[in-house]
């Protein structure tokens, strides 16, 4: 934030004397101006900086994970662990609820991501079609509900009538459809050659058929995408569980941290002093923390260029 | 609500606002083509009617039942199940409510005083969120498109991407853990000589740390539209911009910048409707009964009010009133966004 902050200050630098070496040269390549040498090395440090603040919480918990509870106690504990120890992991992983939590995490997740996946990608092949009648009306059907929703307490209402709280369905059905993954995809399909499907329905397939034998597997990148889009999605979310789950053998790990979170800082919010039991749960929170995100650390290298892929697909394509 | 429903061919654009401009005018002129290419071909309008359609293209309906029965039930039906704000409702019966009771729970939160303070917390937060968090990103992402090594730049974007794909209870765990009273921000302070500051009980501190943290996450993930529009910028331009003798921050100012203006725009309206909904689950998770003064905003107040203390009818109006501001903003915004710039989301 601060370095970014910085940045509008160089600017204004470096266009008094780049002007006198890049209107003679008239040419692409250009000798750099020292003002403009001084704006980048500038530009690459502030770029350090954002990294280096994007960065940090996460290695303050790697580090507060592995740190004996005097040490954070007494504010001694950054980037490196002080007093390392494994026993806060092993406090974590001896409870049978944590795991419990993140064995539902799992289960919701690929429920919901297959669920998600069904209607997505079935409803963005029919709208994909130009020449389907009252597509535009469906189109607006569906775009409409990002721009007004029904609200928290109807929605709450809803899923209570139908029965749904306390079951799996009100985790993995209500947030099936994610419109601005249905936008990228339709935006997909319609940049599918319409030779090949047409090749595909003289040679008889059906709808049904061209989907499923045809677009589908020459689709995979983007659905391996979007599967990534709705996986970590889910994964992540809370509310829903919160809302809807009572029972503590239903939850998935999200709510598990929720619950930690609220308790540490309830303890604070007594105004009482940070006891022992604070400091504990300050440690008990870094490895919580740490557990339930690190798949997501550990995979984001491989799939990031998937995820920025699928936002180039919908916006990049003409 | 009918701009939307009668327009929203274009809409597949939304999250692409590089090739909003693009497709727009190849959309006005396709129209009138296809139209003629039927009465050439066809001859009668005998083949256009709705029978004929779902006979031939009864696959392809069949494939919208599941997608549009969701939307109906998940989606429409709240939308409906908002008219208990003006009906009672007893927990457990009829989700549209018992008996009409008018304006009763309007007028109830209209008196409310507590629900204009969450009013206008909520409008000083979103305000700062909407400030602070929309012009960054593409800051950002100029700064990152001066870099020249694609290695260095590559890895840059990667981990300024790292945040947005963080649950926001880690956010908020995140949070709690930097600003507790043995923090990182706190051992800056006392090292600075300074005295510990127990930032999560005191109100005057919410709206920075609810501003930073969003900041923190979305900042990075924010600049790729931005960059995906700057790839489309045509090289020439800047070519032509040098030749008549522009530097290279008047490059930026007159290639740059226009050439990104319909993200930006596109963006500022996206934001802008989103406004009064301001990141409900981390405000949520970040309030506790000792900042409530400044943490508390519409959608959590509705939350307590109408979950927590199962006055539903309440809670309803209450979130009804925030969901009609957000859907006046962003109509409000995008035609004010289409009279100005000529940029708009539909």
């Amino acid at each position: 934030m601060v370095s970014t902050a910085a940045e509008p200050d160089t600017e204004p630098q470096k266009d008094k004397d780049v002007a006198f070496e890049t209107r003679p040269t008239r040419s692409t390549k250009i000798k750099d101006s020292t003002s403009y040498t001084a704006f980048r090395v500038f530009n690459g440090i502030a770029i350090i900086l954002v990294c280096a603040v994007t960065l940090y919480p996460f290695l303050n918990i790697v580090a507060e994970s592995f740190s004996g509870e005097g040490y954070i106690r007494a504010g001694m504990v950054n980037i490196i662990p002080r007093g390392f120890n494994l026993t806060t992991f092993e406090v974590v992983m001896s409870d049978p609820m944590f795991w419990r939590n993140y064995a539902n995490t799992v289960i919701y997740t690929v429920v919901a991501t297959v669920i998600a996946m069904i209607l997505t990608t079935t409803f963005a092949y029919a709208l994909s079609k130009k020449h389907l009648k009252g597509r535009t009306f469906f189109i607006g059907v569906a775009v409409f509900t990002m721009f007004f929703n029904g609200g928290l307490i109807p929605n709450y209402v809803l899923i209570n009538s139908l029965g749904m709280t306390n079951t799996i369905w009100a985790i993995v059905i209500p947030n099936a459809i994610s419109i601005f993954n249905l936008l990228v995809m339709k935006a997909f399909f319609e940049n599918f050659s319409t030779e090949l499907e047409e090749a595909a329905a003289i040679d008889g397939l059906t709808t049904y058929g061209i989907l499923w034998r045809v677009v589908i597997p020459l689709s995979k990148a983007v659905i391996a995408t979007m599967v990534l889009f709705y996986a970590v999605q889910f994964w992540n979310s809370w509310f829903q569980a919160f809302l809807y789950l009572d029972r503590r053998e239903l939850y998935p790990v999200t709510v598990y941290l929720r619950n930690l979170l609220a308790g540490a800082t309830g303890t604070q919010d007594l105004g009482g002093d940070p006891g022992e039991s604070t400091q504990i749960a300050a440690n008990v929170r870094a490895v919580t923390m740490l557990l339930t995100t690190l798949p997501i650390i550990c995979l984001y290298p491989f799939l990031q260029k998937y995820f920025v892929r699928g936002i180039m697909l919908g916006s990049v394509k003409q | 609500m009918t701009a939307i429903s009668q327009t929203p061919g274009q809409q597949p654009t939304r999250g692409t606002p590089p090739a909003a401009v693009l497709t727009n005018p190849d959309e006005d002129t396709k129209k009138p083509k296809r139209a003629r290419k039927k009465h050439l071909y066809q001859g009668t309008n005998r083949t256009d009617t709705w029978k004929h359609h779902l006979k031939k293209d009864w696959r392809l309906y069949s494939l919208l039942i599941l997608p549009v029965v969701f939307l109906l039930i998940f989606r429409y039906l709240p939308m409906a199940g908002n008219v208990i704000a003006f009906r009672r409702y007893r927990p457990g019966s009829n989700i549209f409510g018992d008996e009409w009771v008018g304006m009763h729970y309007i007028e109830m939160f209209i008196n409310d005083p507590t629900f204009w303070r969450v009013f206008w917390n909520t409008v000083i937060l979103g305000t700062l969120t909407l400030a602070i968090c929309f012009p960054l990103p593409i800051i950002l992402a100029l700064m990152f498109n001066e870099l020249r090594s694609n290695k260095f730049k590559r890895i840059a974007q990667s981990i300024s991407y790292l945040p947005h794909f963080m649950s926001i209870v880690i956010v908020a765990g995140l949070v709690i853990q930097l600003t507790s009273i043995n923090g990182t921000v706190n051992q800056i302070i006392t090292g600075l000589g300074g005295d510990a500051i127990p930032f999560m009980g005191l109100p005057e501190w919410f709206r920075t740390i609810y501003v930073t943290s969003e900041v923190w996450q979305t900042v990075g993930w924010g600049t790729i539209l931005y960059l995906a529009a700057l790839t489309t910028i045509d090289p020439q331009l800047y070519e032509a911009a040098r030749i008549d003798g522009a530097n290279r921050w008047k490059q930026m100012w007159h290639v740059t910048i226009p050439g990104i203006m319909p993200t930006m725009v596109v963006l500022l309206v996206l934001n802008i409707g989103t406004f009064m909904a301001v990141g409900f689950e981390k405000v949520l998770l970040l309030q506790n009964n000792l900042n409530r003064e400044t943490a508390d905003v519409i959608a959590t107040y509705v939350y307590r009010m109408g979950i927590s203390q199962g006055q539903f009818s309440y809670g309803t109006a209450i979130g009804l009133f925030e969901a009609l501001i957000g859907l006046i903003l962003i109509l409000s915004a995008n035609y004010a966004a289409r009279r100005m710039t000529g940029t708009s989301l539909w």
